[in-house]
């Protein structure tokens, strides 16, 4: 049965940033969009597998670090003409407290 | 809200173009209708002459497919001919009775062929070469008959009489003019394109006037001409030219002149109704290549979409020919006159012809036969105006007389094979980019880019690329202009955003964006960078400079590797070090079990694989200043021994080496810049390949700039020759604050040199003297109370959360 998990509160996480989560599901990545919506993706590029965490988020995507896939933070697909998706998570912030859905 | 009524007339290239730069910027506007005469959807009608020559089919070339236009909502009537439009009512009448009305209505009716008006003209087997119906024609026709005839030397004419001997027939070329292609070519090479087209089995009749065709029983059979003499003829194609297709807007009382006239924002007299592509006349001129098309698309959707931006202004053309095995490229005035230079190189043997025009120290005019590698550069430097007096003793060897690295010193894209590797760093071959290119309709480098990956990492092979796509495309490929817009985000390029930032004094990205009109809420990967360098380097201590706008390299002061580990490279100022730092370093090396220590090209100590977590706990223990290894900013000041210890050495270049980095240490730059002092013209610490190298000779510094060791080798040219170090230090200060200040981002010192030329960097340094000092003066102000990265995160270690993983 999945579950909520406290992770966060919202505050640490940067605006167009993210941070890294260590689950048993692996390395989760929680970003946080300009208007602070969250959203979490696996922490591996479709492609190489690069870091996702630590790319430049911008819009509701983010930029692979290694080589530049743009991933959509909503649906996990990579941008055309890039093919390939990334495992999402649901998440959610509830009194400026982030909670990740495992 | 109702939607407005888009209705566009013509279903080809310049049409649709638009209607997809119109759905890129406001998707929800219009509710759109397409009429087109021709059965197809819209396909690409510059690769028929492949379609032709057996080398492409009909659905490799279609642009857009049926489930293209559903997807978009578009309707769309194919066969349908528009033969009325009412503009009182705003109705648009097509031959079957079906109608449109519409807000605004597009105009794109393209051309047609210029049938002559000769006797016999009507006869059957006599077409032109427009459409896919034509092809069709032309091939079911070879199946049947043996004698082609085509009227006109011309691009057009050339590819169809190619096309037909490909498909077996006996091709006759017939020509007024006294060689081919006179648009294109000067005598010369017209005479050497004749040569090898007569190899390929093609025959010739010039300075021919044709009286009329000679029927029997309904179908042609012969041609005439004035001269008396007659030949067989089962096929008559006329490439003589095309017309603009006005009739339909003429008729319905638009202004007309020998095309429907537009203003700059491709509008008609009738403000309700726009215009582009082949069939308006816009400052008197009429154009038949796609590459002014697409620009009159830009501008024409920007319109249609309310924004009220954007002007055409008409366009440069250039030209190739899409014959397979045949290298031809023309543009601009290549005949000259009485005010014009000529630079000449003609091979006859080996098959290689080029001439460039210049007038007034720019090149105004190009013909290139047999080798036209370096055609989209020419061709760029003549849109530009570049003065050339700089280049011009090697601009007849091209671009690339030094080789590029990573595809087998390969730079003539038709000497390829398909299996030949174009981009070393994506595995590319030139076989996946012509079929890109040709079943994707990919027009733009950019385009290729994307699609392929080919040119997209370390970008050394897009001039080969480049080649490949206009060798491909022929007249429809237009080089990207030299002042592009940043990104998709904004039009601006770079030069205007630089200037907006001073101008506005903007000090924050959220602020910039909103006051230059972004066109997303937060940018992209693209231009959070370079605006934040342009902020930081226009305001140093009064911008933000935001670490979410940075790759994430400069964001953890650590260069990230493939295995999301990071790379840790201490500062060792002038490549010197002591036993104390090795210690240090061989210590954090075992602490943390680095899996491997290795030397750099540039004099340092290297530790690969660190975890992101352990980024901080290493720094602190190393307690040594970053590097900055990872950065676009000061790398390195690569030295040799120098007068100390070396019996050749002329200067200390150690310790200049050493002052100099400390001079500039934490300068961040729009690419990484390093540095190199060599003691003596030996030159041992490999000056001539770097941003700024400096040589020490006896009686004092010389001083390089614009060197480049990577991807392509750039030798550093010659700046100046000073006495002292300290004069070095301000001298070369002055130049990397200029280059802060005014190139673009991600461009070396070698790429910004080249486009505002070595003479303009020479007299702001050296004949400028108060302006050298105002620079340098800036560039120390800008470094004034820098701190270490990384002893400020080891420190602050709260207040860096970007290092640490949390765990559930």
């Amino acid at each position: 049965m999945n579950h909520w998990i406290k992770i966060t509160p919202l505050a640490d996480i940067p605006r167009l940033g993210s941070r890294v989560i260590n689950s048993a599901k692996g390395e989760i990545a929680v970003f946080r969009t300009e208007d602070d919506q969250v959203f979490a993706l696996h922490n591996k590029c479709p492609h190489k597998g690069g870091p996702l965490s630590q790319g430049i988020v911008y819009g509701d995507k983010v930029a692979c670090p290694l080589h530049n896939w743009k991933i959509s933070l909503v649906s996990g697909d990579a941008e055309e003409p890039d093919e390939g998706h990334t495992a999402c998570f649901a998440v959610k912030v509830e009194d400026d407290m982030v909670y990740l859905e495992l | 809200m109702q939607k407005m009524k888009l209705v566009v007339i013509g279903n080809g290239m310049a049409g649709m173009r638009t209607v997809e730069e119109l759905l890129k910027i406001a998707p929800d506007l219009y509710d759109i209708t397409v009429f087109g005469d021709e059965p197809h959807p819209n396909y690409n009608r510059i690769m028929l002459s492949p379609v032709l020559a057996g080398e492409q089919t009909i659905s490799d070339i279609i642009l857009n497919s049926r489930e293209w236009y559903a997807e978009n909502n578009i309707t769309l009537h194919v066969g349908k001919r528009i033969n009325k439009i009412d503009r009182m009512r705003r109705i648009a009448y097509a031959e079957d009775g079906s109608e449109a009305e519409y807000d605004r209505l597009l105009l794109a009716t393209g051309s047609k062929p210029f049938m002559l008006p000769i006797p016999g003209g009507d006869l059957q087997g006599v077409i032109g070469f427009r459409d896919i119906k034509d092809v069709d024609t032309m091939i079911d026709t070879a199946k049947q008959f043996k004698h082609a005839v085509v009227i006109g030397g011309g691009l057009l004419g050339l590819e169809a009489a190619n096309g037909l001997k490909i498909q077996g027939m006996d091709v006759t070329v017939v020509h007024r003019n006294e060689w081919l292609l006179e648009r294109q070519l000067d005598r010369t090479a017209g005479k050497m394109l004749q040569k090898s087209l007569e190899a390929k089995g093609l025959t010739f009749l010039l300075q021919k006037d044709t009286e009329q065709l000679i029927g029997k029983d309904g179908r042609v059979a012969a041609v005439r001409f004035k001269d008396g003499q007659q030949i067989q003829a089962d096929l008559v194609v006329m490439a003589v030219g095309i017309r603009p297709n006005y009739a339909l807007a003429e008729s319905a009382g638009i202004y007309c002149n020998r095309g429907i006239v537009v203003n700059d924002t491709m509008q008609t007299y009738d403000p309700r109704v726009y215009a582009v592509g082949e069939c308006v006349a816009h400052r008197g001129i009429s154009y038949g290549l796609v590459a002014p098309l697409f620009e009159m698309a830009k501008v024409c959707a920007t319109h249609l979409a309310n924004f009220g931006i954007g002007r055409y202004v008409g366009s440069v053309t250039s030209t190739k020919l899409k014959v397979t095995g045949i290298d031809l490229f023309s543009a601009g005035d290549f005949s000259g006159g009485e005010d014009t230079e000529e630079i000449v190189l003609h091979d006859a043997v080996g098959g290689v012809y080029k001439k460039l025009i210049i007038k007034d120290d720019k090149i105004i005019g190009s013909v290139l036969y047999g080798d036209t590698t370096d055609g989209s550069w020419y061709f760029q430097l003549l849109r530009d105006k570049k003065p050339i007096h700089e280049i011009r003793d090697h601009l007849m060897f091209g671009q690339d007389s030094l080789g590029n690295t990573g595809h087998q010193g390969q730079d003539k894209a038709s000497a390829m094979t398909d299996e030949m590797e174009v981009c070393g760093c994506n595995g590319v071959c030139k076989g996946t980019i012509v079929k890109a290119v040709k079943e994707k309709g990919l027009f733009t480098i950019d385009d290729v880019k994307k699609q392929t990956k080919a040119g997209s990492s370390c970008g050394s092979c897009v001039g080969l690329v480049e080649q490949i796509l206009a060798s491909t495309l022929g007249g429809g490929y237009a080089p990207p202009s030299t002042s592009k817009a940043v990104c998709g985000c904004t039009d601006m390029s770079h030069e205007t955003v630089r200037q907006e930032i001073r101008t506005h004094k903007y000090l924050n990205i959220p602020d910039a964006m909103r006051g230059m009109g972004w066109r997303t809420p937060n940018g992209c990967a693209t231009c959070r960078p370079a605006l934040n360098y342009y902020l930081i380097s226009t305001w140093p201590h009064e911008a933000v400079d935001d670490p979410q706008s940075r790759f994430i390299n400069e964001r953890v002061h650590a260069n990230i590797q493939k295995d999301g580990t990071y790379s840790v490279i201490p500062r060792m100022y002038g490549g010197v070090t002591s036993p104390d730092q090795l210690r240090k370093i061989a210590d954090v090396a075992d602490k943390y079990a680095v899996p491997m220590v290795k030397v750099t090209g540039g004099q340092r100590i290297d530790l690969l694989g660190i975890s992101r977590e352990n980024l901080p706990k290493v720094w602190a223990d190393l307690d040594m200043p970053s590097g900055y290894a990872y950065g676009k900013s000061i790398r390195t000041v690569k030295t040799c021994v120098g007068s100390e210890f070396c019996r050749f050495g002329t200067q200390n270049s150690t310790q200049l080496g050493i002052d100099i980095e400390k001079a500039f240490d934490h300068m961040w730059a729009p690419h990484k810049v390093k540095f190199a002092v060599s003691g003596c013209p030996r030159n041992c610490a490999e000056s001539g390949i770097k941003d700024v190298g400096i040589i020490g000779v006896d009686s004092g510094w010389e001083i390089y700039v614009g060197g480049n060791g990577g991807i392509k080798t750039e030798v550093a040219q010659f700046l100046c020759k000073v006495k002292t170090a300290e004069e070095v230090i301000e001298y070369s200060g002055a130049f990397i604050q200029i280059y802060r200040e005014e190139a673009r981002y991600l461009d070396r010192t070698v790429h910004w040199i080249e486009r505002v030329g070595l003479d303009s960097v020479k007299q702001r340094i050296l004949e400028d003297a108060e302006g050298r000092k105002a620079a340098f003066e800036r560039l120390l102000y800008a470094l004034q109370g820098a701190v270490d990265p990384w002893a400020e995160r080891a420190q602050k270690r709260d207040t860096h959360k970007e290092f640490d993983t949390i765990t559930v």
